[in-house]
């Protein structure tokens, strides 16, 4: 016990960054929570005033993976300078991988009874299944396929940006519209993803069924149980010799360059890591929520990604996945309580955040921190 | 320091899921809920939220008559703004949080996929107001509005009979209800002795605002000597700037009529319909229609909106239909157990605002008259045409080979949604 | 000229109209009005068939009118008026005389019904009736009305209309009527057709070209040869007209990319700031535009006028609302921007939703900017997208002679360059930001009123436009101004080549890849900034 509690807190100190002594006591919070609210909603009964319904699992399962995918642009924004809008589109693909695969497992349950071929292709009178469906039906190469996907289009993508130097708010436009561009190409039925309907109608994954609140359960245990390792792992990657690198890449890329590290390898390799959390999000996201469809491509999701990481604070991972989970439930509530207005609060929320909090709610813990050490060495000095 | 960490953190843990996540509302019990799942921001608020305020006249009228079981209706009211995926989250939400009776909510294809498997996993019941695709029938859905056979079928036979119309352009936004209606309508051209060739296909994506090309390749399919229609699915936004081009570059209805599916008066309440007039629109519902029912049902709206200028439409006809036949089948069944409300729903009858009388078929789907309108310079519709009777909604289209042997009947014995009459069997599943 | 003789000879022999027969009874008239008024619209052609041969010429008022879909009738009586809207006031006059029915309100009247198949019939009759207008215009336009429908009874009036046809112009579009007639006519000699046919290959009117079509299947092998010959003459014209018609289309969407990029090139391209927002500014000039159109219902035809002025200053003034209350605080955090104004962006949206509800609002198109310029029967220019196109010519000049020539102008460049140096050299870096920020957003504005005479004016309308506006600035270049007009008619032009070939979305998809991998290979954009300013 105590030897993990020291390996665990070791990255914290060793980041450097103020946040990072916090990762410990967040990541056993992050689990008690998990396990408690995984427990409550297994063992207590429906009518106990601490039971948590399937319904409150689901959603925290939802927030998870979008933490997830906050801390996967936060590795690259907030430790590398690289804005990326959008990470949407790593995190789609990973989903549709995973979408692809509970397609698969339907089997002749679908509304047409077709033995292979999912709904929406025997009603586009298709006959065979395209190659890119092949092989979907089993669940390794399915998973490997939501993160082979997505780390391949970063890498293209980020070789091809990087190495010719495209950087600042020309790298994320372009982003920008790569994702807007698949958007675009998933909304084709030609492609054979479903159309603007996407991937819905699940029935069950490895043989469990997908509404059984057991399933959830796992599922949403299984996302946080992963959110702290990809959480650590990260920690680790950044607080080494190559984060190192990063972060100097962040600060003055000419200069690490003069250094003689080939920078952009670095970023690439990054860029890639960053895109296979993403896509890990996404398969995830998808057997909790339910679809998968283009709009998860569409370029206004991947700006608030971005949001989340800035309300949390960007450049601290924690803050990242705090942020997620704030601005998320913060959105459930304001639909429920306000329909009517909540895009004002929503909007005012992120107009305050930039002004006054500028990094983000993780800064203002410290800020409060610093003041409070203020005072008190006035009172001793006193 | 670190036992103290592990404590606080799991004390911490529990007051936090305590009091975020289990503060249910306390539920009084002497009401009936009614959820609203309509999108009230982002793309499709435009068309949703008109249905929002329907569902919330219609309980309002209910109250003043009483309630419902002795009991006061109220309404709770979620957006799931636009967004596919919060749409099977605030439909898990009324079901299981607010613990609501029935849902009327959805208007695209994908959001009504998308909570689907929540209906049916919770054994809720939605009400769905709007024309769409067909190819559907759930046990915990009951689609008000027309499947294609009420809308695509007869604006086809209007153009063949009546305008002699020989070529075809089908133009519709690229997405399942276009494609459907589409798929569909090219079988029944092609059994009518439509030759491939006069059939022109096009799809556009969603909020497509350039349509210089397409217009002018319509121009072009036109001009050749045959008789030429369009038939357009274009969705939404996408047909204020479909109509200004095909006004601007002079394609007036005497020459090329546009009959859209899509395109009813709130619609057309936001553009200058005066280049239009003559374009038609098929519907079950157009609010120039002349009943005492209609009147008294545009008199209320106007009075609950406070707009004197407010239009009505389609799918709040649908909406009207669908929250009359529920509160009349909660009297018959005596509760609103979901279980016996379906029931009870099916052969329900009541006035549509049309003048006639709709039915609940055994396949969730409504019979109702079929209407064909001109565009007028005020915005409103002309009925030109009309079907001799009602038309009964069709879950599953004779026209496309993997539906035309599917029927859905939600009574014993076969209390299925797609049975196959051949094989005489049900697929794996509730619809 | 010999065949139109005897053609004239021949028709006129067999369908000799019974003017001698004619006598008008008054009694029948007032009849057919009455049946008129209630009648269903499928026994209708027959009233007005009947009317025409009773009334001639004198039925004009009342054709017109039911056209229009102005023809009413009295509930009580059921005598037809027409209705007049003069300056926003509705009146009813009696079809005839014009006199004035002042004690008729709204609800004593009804309309009469009409249709597709009737304007369609009424509009043969009213070209009929007007091919001895006084107007040659009016003339010319109802011969090629009647190209369409070219039965024997129209030949002989177009004949007749021929012999005493002063005006040129129509005398050559009655010569083409003719021929076409005559080509087709199987009594005809042969000559006489081939020399028709030949007559046709200088008309570029749809309904000679598929007469064309359909004689190349001809079994007389000379006329079928002829046919085919002036075909390919047509065709080859055609071609060359869709050519410019295309290009036309591309400029067009060019223009619509310039006017919703050119704010965001300020905002974006020379202060730097991220401005998600944009949309927004755009959006608010459409609403100024609604607003505009509404204080002034009877003047449509002016509101454009007013309404340009009236957006710059609402979104103008909204600009620099933001950027005094945000941006300014926002200096050396450019990503951060983005932030706050997508929040702004957010709270505009939902403004908009509150107070002018989340349907689309009606902005009315002025007469002058309706229609088409038509050049030929193949080319026409819509009106609407011409005066879009010179107007956001007209407006990107004037922002490149603010920036060139005004001391704004030179503050914002130097203030672009090198804020400390500015700040040093005397230049209020804070009121040029405020100013620049404005003057941006102020475009942004009367981009809208442009853009609201072509799409939707909703809370969406920014959203259609923000991808599309960063995608030109970044692609000509941040902070270029001439690379912005570039980028936008580049990629215009491109897309609309493009989609014939490849449909729609994926044209769209095509632009955008290739800007992908052109800034891979540019990584400034097409027109990179140098030196200093541009790290």
């Amino acid at each position: 016990m105590k030897g993990i509690i020291h390996f665990v807190r070791g990255y914290g100190f060793s980041q450097g960054h103020e946040a990072g002594k916090y990762t410990f006591p967040f990541v056993l919070l992050l689990l008690a929570v998990s396990v408690f609210a995984a427990a409550a909603n297994t063992f207590l009964p429906v009518d106990s005033a601490l039971y948590v319904s399937t319904y409150t699992i689901t959603l925290l399962g939802k927030y998870l993976c979008y933490a997830m995918l906050a801390l996967a642009v936060d590795i690259i924004w907030g430790y590398c300078g690289i804005l990326s809008l959008g990470h949407g589109a790593f995190f789609a693909l990973g989903g549709y991988g995973m979408g692809m695969y509970l397609m698969r497992q339907i089997g002749d349950r679908g509304v047409y009874g077709h033995p292979v071929l999912p709904d929406f292709m025997v009603f586009l009178d298709w006959q065979t299944l395209p190659w890119f469906w092949q092989g979907m039906d089993h669940f390794g190469f399915a998973m490997l396929m939501a993160l082979f996907v997505p780390g391949l289009l970063a890498f293209v993508f980020g070789w091809l940006a990087f190495r010719s130097r495209v950087t600042g708010v020309y790298l994320s436009i372009m982003t920008q519209a790569l994702t807007y561009a698949l958007l675009l190409s998933f909304f084709r039925n030609e492609m054979g993803f479903g159309g603007n309907n996407g991937l819905t109608d699940f029935k069950e994954i490895l043989g469990f069924d997908l509404q059984a609140d057991s399933t959830r359960v796992s599922l949403f245990l299984i996302t946080a149980l992963l959110l702290v390792v990809l959480l650590l792992v990260s920690q680790r990657i950044l607080s080494s010799q190559f984060g190192k690198v990063i972060v100097a890449i962040r600060d003055a890329e000419p200069r690490a360059r003069f250094l003689g590290y080939r920078t952009e390898r670095y970023k690439v390799w990054l860029f890639v890591y960053s895109a296979v959390i993403a896509g890990i999000a996404g398969a995830l996201y998808v057997p909790q929520v339910g679809i998968i469809n283009p709009s998860e491509f569409s370029p206004i999701n991947s700006i608030e990604i971005v949001i989340w990481v800035a309300v949390g604070g960007r450049g601290t991972l924690i803050g990242a996945i705090l942020g997620a989970l704030l601005v998320n439930y913060a959105k459930t509530r304001f639909t429920a309580i306000l329909p009517d207005a909540w895009l004002f609060a929503l909007g005012a929320l992120f107009v305050l955040v930039t002004l006054y909090l500028p990094q983000g709610l993780i800064g203002l813990v410290s800020q409060i921190k610093h003041k409070w050490q203020q005072v008190r060495r006035k009172e001793v000095g006193a | 320091m670190k036992i103290k960490n592990l404590v606080s953190s799991i004390a911490f843990a529990s007051a936090l899921t305590s009091t975020m996540f289990i503060a249910t509302p306390s539920i009084a019990a002497d009401t009936i809920k009614v959820g609203v799942l309509h999108s009230l921001s982002g793309t499709m608020a435009i068309s949703e939220t008109t249905l929002k305020d329907t569902v919330l006249m219609m309980v309002a009228e209910q109250n003043k008559k009483g309630g419902l079981l002795g009991k006061e209706l109220e309404a709770v009211v979620v957006d799931p703004a636009s967004n596919w995926p919060l749409f099977a989250e605030k439909g898990r939400e009324l079901l299981t949080k607010e613990k609501v009776d029935v849902i009327f909510g959805s208007w695209t294809s994908v959001s009504r996929k998308s909570v689907l498997p929540v209906l049916e996993e919770l054994n809720g019941l939605m009400f769905y107001p709007v024309q769409y695709e067909g190819e559907e029938s759930s046990k915990n859905v009951f689609y008000t509005g027309a499947a294609p056979n009420q809308q695509a079928i007869p604006a086809v036979d209007y153009l063949i009979n009546e305008l002699d119309v020989e070529r075809f352009v089908l133009a519709g936004t690229d997405y399942v209800y276009p494609r459907t209606t589409n798929k569909i309508l090219e079988a029944y051209l092609k059994a009518k002795g439509v030759a491939s060739a006069d059939i022109m296909i096009n799809y556009t994506p969603f909020g497509h605002s350039d349509w210089q090309s397409i217009v002018a390749d319509v121009k072009k399919f036109g001009s050749q000597g045959k008789k030429t229609a369009v038939v357009s699915t274009i969705n939404g936004d996408a047909n204020v700037p479909f109509y200004k081009e095909l006004g601007n570059q002079g394609i007036s209805a005497e020459d090329i009529p546009v009959v859209a599916f899509s395109v009813g008066e709130e619609e057309l309440s936001g553009l200058d319909t005066s280049p239009l007039v003559g374009h038609l629109a098929a519907w079950n519902y157009f609010q120039s229609v002349e009943t005492d029912e209609n009147d008294a049902f545009i008199d209320t709206w106007h009075a609950y909106t406070k707009d004197s200028e407010r239009v009505t439409n389609d799918p709040m006809e649908a909406t009207y239909i669908g929250f009359n036949m529920w509160v009349n089948a909660v009297k018959k069944a005596g509760t609103t157990d979901v279980d016996a409300v379906e029931q009870a729903m099916i052969g329900q009858t009541t006035t549509n605002l049309t003048g006639g009388t709709a039915v609940m078929n055994k396949n969730h789907h409504l019979s109702k008259p079929v209407l064909i309108g001109e565009i007028q310079a005020d915005g409103q519709f002309e009925i030109v045409w009309e079907t001799e009777g009602v038309v009964a909604g069709d879950a599953w289209s004779d026209f496309l080979p993997g539906s035309k042997d599917l029927i859905s009947d939600w009574t014993a014995p076969i209390k299925c949604g797609n049975y196959n009459t051949k094989t005489a069997k049900c697929s794996g599943q509730n619809y | 000229m010999k065949y139109l003789i005897v053609l004239c000879c021949f028709l006129h022999v067999f369908l000799q109209p019974a003017h001698a027969a004619l006598e008008i009874e008054s009694h029948r008239e007032a009849d057919l009005y009455t049946e008129l008024a209630g009648a269903k619209l499928n026994k209708m052609i027959p009233i007005l068939v009947e009317l025409e041969t009773l009334k001639g010429e004198q039925i004009l008022p009342l054709f017109t009118l039911l056209m229009a879909g102005n023809l009413y009738y009295v509930k009580a009586d059921k005598a037809l008026v027409g209705k007049a809207n003069e300056q926003g006031a509705t009146s009813y006059k009696s079809v005839f005389t014009q006199e004035e029915r002042p004690e008729l309100g709204k609800k004593d009247v009804k309309k009469v019904r009409v249709n597709n198949k009737l304007r369609s019939h009424l509009r043969t009759a009213i070209a009929r009736i007007q091919l001895t207008s006084t107007s040659p215009v009016v003339r010319e336009k109802a011969v090629r009305t009647l190209l369409a429908k070219l039965d024997p009874k129209t030949i002989v009036l177009l004949a007749d209309r021929y012999a005493i046809e002063p005006h040129r112009e129509v005398k050559n579009a009655i010569k083409l009527a003719l021929a076409l007639y005559t080509a087709t006519q199987t009594q005809q000699s042969i000559s006489d057709r081939v020399m028709a046919i030949e007559t046709l290959s200088t008309s570029l009117e749809n309904q000679v070209r598929n007469t064309l079509v359909q004689l190349t299947q001809d079994t007389h092998q000379p006329i079928a040869l002829a046919a085919q010959k002036s075909l390919t003459q047509i065709e080859q014209r055609a071609q060359r007209f869709a050519l410019v018609d295309k290009l036309f289309f591309g400029l067009s969407l060019g223009s619509v990319l310039l006017l919703a990029s050119i704010g965001l090139a300020i905002t974006f391209g020379v202060m730097g700031v991220i401005n998600m927002a944009h949309g927004e500014m755009i959006m608010l000039g459409a609403y100024t535009t609604y607003v505009v159109q509404l204080m002034m219902p009877n003047y449509i035809d002016y509101s454009l006028i007013v309404a340009i002025p009236a957006a710059f200053v609402v979104s103008g003034l909204m600009g620099i609302l933001v950027e005094r209350l945000v941006i300014c605080r926002l200096h050396g955090r450019p990503l951060e921007t983005l932030l706050a104004t997508f929040g702004i962006s957010l709270i505009l949206q939902q403004l908009v939703r509150t107070v002018f509800s989340p349907l689309n609002r009606q902005v009315s198109t002025p007469s002058w900017m309706s229609g088409s310029w038509e050049i030929n029967p193949v080319l026409s220019l819509t009106l609407n997208r011409l005066y879009i196109l010179a107007f956001s010519l007209a407006i990107f000049f004037l922002l490149v002679m603010i920036l060139k020539k005004t001391s704004l102008g030179l503050n914002v460049r130097a203030v672009a360059q090198n804020r400390a140096m500015a700040k040093v050299m005397g230049v209020k870096t804070h009121r040029v930001d405020a100013l620049t920020f404005g003057l941006g957003s102020g475009i942004a504005g009367i981009a809208g009123v442009a853009l609201s005479q072509l799409t939707n004016v909703g809370p969406n309308l920014g959203q259609a436009y923000i991808i599309d506006s960063f995608m030109v600035v970044v692609f000509g270049g941040v902070g270029n101004l001439l690379g912005t007009l570039v980028a936008a008619f580049s990629l215009g032009i491109g897309t609309k080549f493009l989609e014939p070939i490849t449909g729609a979305v994926l044209a769209s998809i095509i632009v955008l890849v290739f800007i992908i991998l052109f800034i891979q290979k540019r990584p400034k954009g097409l027109f990179p900034q140098k030196g200093r300013a541009a790290e």
